[in-house]
């Protein structure tokens, strides 16, 4: 670490005197921090917290002069908040880096992020709310040897908290835009971009019982193509054997594929994706769970949802197997028609669904997903007849006046709670629905209302919400809110879950302040999630940049 | 702690001399894929918006959705150029050009599906919004939006039009 730094000072020392690299010198960053203030509440099931309060603080610096630039980002959780890995311990920093670009050529030496493809191979990122960074700690390189060809190579060790993973990455990705490629096709109708890449990690097998595979390798191909208003976006991805916790030490290979068509012009647009995923799970660590030490990414076929109640019940993805598609429409009804209205009405429909695999055993004897097997066969094609998720929503985005706009959201959602959470609570059947209405009091003071409602018959039955905002454009907000259980047919379980804050803004520093109660819940991004539990207290976010 | 410190005093050094932020060049994505540089966003020598957003966040889209109300009569005034950039990952990235075609917005679209762009421009939270200047500098920025935001945004750019200085 200390040697990382003298080397990359040393050298932008000598690139200083070379290039009088001071004169050039920008630097910029950003800063959040979140912290709460913990009250124990019985009722709702929030835990006495001994610290009393929990905090998460992030620093970026980054600096670039010309072709150079460097950066680090400084972490502190003293301690982690709930609901993140309590591996999170203290403070560090976990991400630095040095990089240096010339033309077509650049390499960056330290930590980094990577995406090949749509990264069912390899994708390294952080999704900072999860307590995801998976950054790979190495040396990459981006070259482009001529116009419409990208070629990267890395090679590192994916980060492990305040630490790394034993596991060693290695990656090669291509990519040529044939359009770009060759001047005769720069001006045709069709458009073609191929691609591929191969990923492999190399782990030590030290298992006892098992011979492990020490190099597991993937290669994937990928293509999109483009004919006026079409649009095909395509990935395979295949990997070799990689026994692991995950898929219980099975043997089998496993292989993804993401597809989406689309087809959109001025005021239309479709997308239809499936999605095919058999024991996909990829770390660079066998042995891991949770959200560590991942190095692909499997995004799940689902609308995300932003409001409470819609989210109360979110998808994730499963590595190791499952079939899903999705159908999105947008579409706008003209203003001066009779739905348009004066100012036109924004229409989104979408439709989700997620099943499990075809599973059949691999022989008479052998037990499905029996460990040190190959598992299980499955048919490509065939969908398994178990429903993991399924989401029909639609909503519907009107201005009704100069002073008045909405936005109206119904949808009916499946939630395989068992396959989802791993209860076995079966799964639950739910209807929801949302009206979101803004009312202009002056050009830059306005009030917003949140009405939701959940019906379903099973889990905690049905829930209401109600929420009020007023904001004071462009620095003030103002909200309290309530979620109540009124269905829950226990009593003393009709609870409330009131929230109260305000926030404000003072251009890109930002403070909000909310008290109140949170229930324990899942929070996803992406179809990777993470469970919340209850909490009840002051919870103060800062962000700022620089 | 000795290496925290090295980095501070190396940072601060920098810190005295630096110039102001102009915009860093990141490759990023048009929503068909197509591999394109943040060297292309450009304005002729007049203002340029970007805005960071993303399919899911309801707050971006009702930014973006009250800048294509006004974007002509802002464009005819001052010039200005919008550039709107996802931050939409491959569960989304698939989605983002017919949402955009969908509702009809009159801007240039990139996509930052791994946040390269993000990380580069410090972006914590969207909507993040900036004005660069002609010269490529990064002279205001605002986080999140609230209705009546976009009034402040214009004036800021008829200020800057006007050869004021909005930076603070």
């Amino acid at each position: 670490m200390k040697k990382f730094f003298a080397a990359a000072f040393i050298l932008s020392s000598i690139a200083g005197a070379a290039q009088n690299v001071l004169q050039n010198a920008q630097i910029h960053g950003d800063f959040q921090t979140d912290f709460q203030y913990y009250l124990p509440d019985s009722s709702i099931g929030a835990d006495t917290v001994p610290e009393k309060l929990l905090s998460n603080g992030y620093l970026n610096l980054l600096f670039t002069s010309g072709n150079f630039s460097a950066g680090v980002r400084y972490e502190n959780y003293n301690n982690v908040m709930q609901g993140f890995d309590p591996r999170y311990k203290g403070s560090g920093i976990p991400y630095r880096f040095a990089s240096y670009s010339h033309k077509d050529f650049e390499i960056t030496a330290g930590n980094y992020y990577e995406q090949f493809g749509s990264g069912l191979l390899l994708r390294s990122y952080e999704e900072r709310s999860l307590g995801i960074d998976n950054s790979l700690d190495g040396i990459r390189i981006r070259y482009k040897p001529y116009k419409g060809i990208y070629l990267k190579g890395a090679i590192g060790q994916q980060r492990f908290f305040f630490d790394k993973g034993e596991g060693i990455v290695r990656g090669l990705d291509g990519e040529i835009n044939l359009n770009e490629f060759n001047n005769k096709w720069a001006a045709s109708k069709l458009k073609v971009t191929v691609g591929g890449s191969f990923v492999s990690k190399y782990q030590a097998d030290r298992d006892p019982i098992y011979n492990l595979p020490q190099n597991v390798g993937g290669w994937a191909v990928r293509t999109t193509l483009i004919y006026g208003n079409w649009m095909l976006n395509g990935e395979y991805a295949h990997k070799v054997n990689d026994p692991s916790t995950v898929n219980k030490m099975i043997y089998k290979p496993g292989e993804a594929l993401f597809t989406s068509l689309s087809y959109s012009k001025k005021g239309f647009g479709i997308t239809l994706s499936a999605k095919r995923i058999d024991n996909m799970n990829f770390r660079s660590d066998r042995s891991a769970t949770g959200n560590v030490l991942t190095m692909n990414y499997l995004p799940a076929l689902t609308k995300p949802h932003s409001y409470t109640l819609l989210a109360f019940y979110p998808y994730a993805s499963q590595p190791n197997g499952e079939m899903a598609f999705q159908g999105q429409l947008n579409y706008k009804i003209k203003k001066g028609t009779k739905l348009g209205g004066h100012y036109g009405t924004d229409v989104a429909v979408n439709y989700s669904r997620a099943n499990a695999i075809d599973m059949q055993k691999i022989n008479d004897s052998t037990a499905l997903m029996q460990s040190g097997t190959l598992g299980y066969t499955s048919d490509f094609f065939a969908i398994g007849d178990e429903l993991y998720f399924e989401d029909i929503n639609i909503e519907i985005s009107h201005k009704f006046s100069k002073k008045v706009k909405g936005i109206f959201t119904w949808a009916y959602l499946t939630y395989n709670s068992d396959i989802i959470e791993g209860h076995t609570d079966g799964t639950f059947y739910s209807h929801i629905g949302v009206a979101d209405v803004t009312y202009k009091i002056t050009p830059t003071k306005s009030l917003r209302m949140e009405v939701q409602h959940l019906m379903t018959k099973q889990d905690e039955k049905n829930w209401a919400n109600a929420m009020i905002e007023f904001t004071l454009a462009p620095k003030w907000f103002f909200m309290a809110g309530d979620s109540y259980n009124y269905g829950n047919p226990a009593d003393d379980k009709k609870l409330h879950y009131y929230t109260t804050g305000f926030g404000y803004t003072k251009n890109s520093s930002r403070i909000a302040i909310t008290y109140g109660k949170q229930r324990e819940g899942i929070v996803c991004v992406g179809g990777v999630c993470r469970n919340v539990p209850a909490s009840y207290g002051f919870l103060v976010t800062i962000t700022s940049n620089f | 702690m000795k290496s925290i410190l090295v980095i501070i005093a190396f940072f601060a050094v920098i810190a005295m001399t630096a110039q102001n932020n102009t915009l860093p060049s990141v490759d990023l994505k048009k929503p068909d894929g197509t591999i394109v540089s943040s060297d292309s966003i450009l304005n002729q020598g007049k203002p340029i918006i970007i805005s960071f957003w993303a399919t899911w966040c309801k707050p971006c889209v009702k930014e973006l959705t009250t800048f294509a109300e006004v974007y002509e009569e802002w464009q005819e005034e001052t010039g200005v150029k919008l550039y709107a950039i996802s931050i939409d990952d491959s569960r989304t990235f698939p989605n983002v050009a017919s949402f955009v075609n969908g509702r009809d917005w009159p801007f240039d679209v990139f996509c930052d599906p791994n946040f390269d762009f993000k990380r580069a421009m410090n972006v914590n939270l969207v909507p993040h919004t900036f004005i660069i200047d002609k010269d490529r500098n990064i002279v205001w920025q605002h986080t999140s939006f609230t209705e009546g935001g976009e009034l402040e945004l214009i004036e800021l750019i008829r200020k800057l039009n006007n050869g004021e200085k909005i930076s603070e």
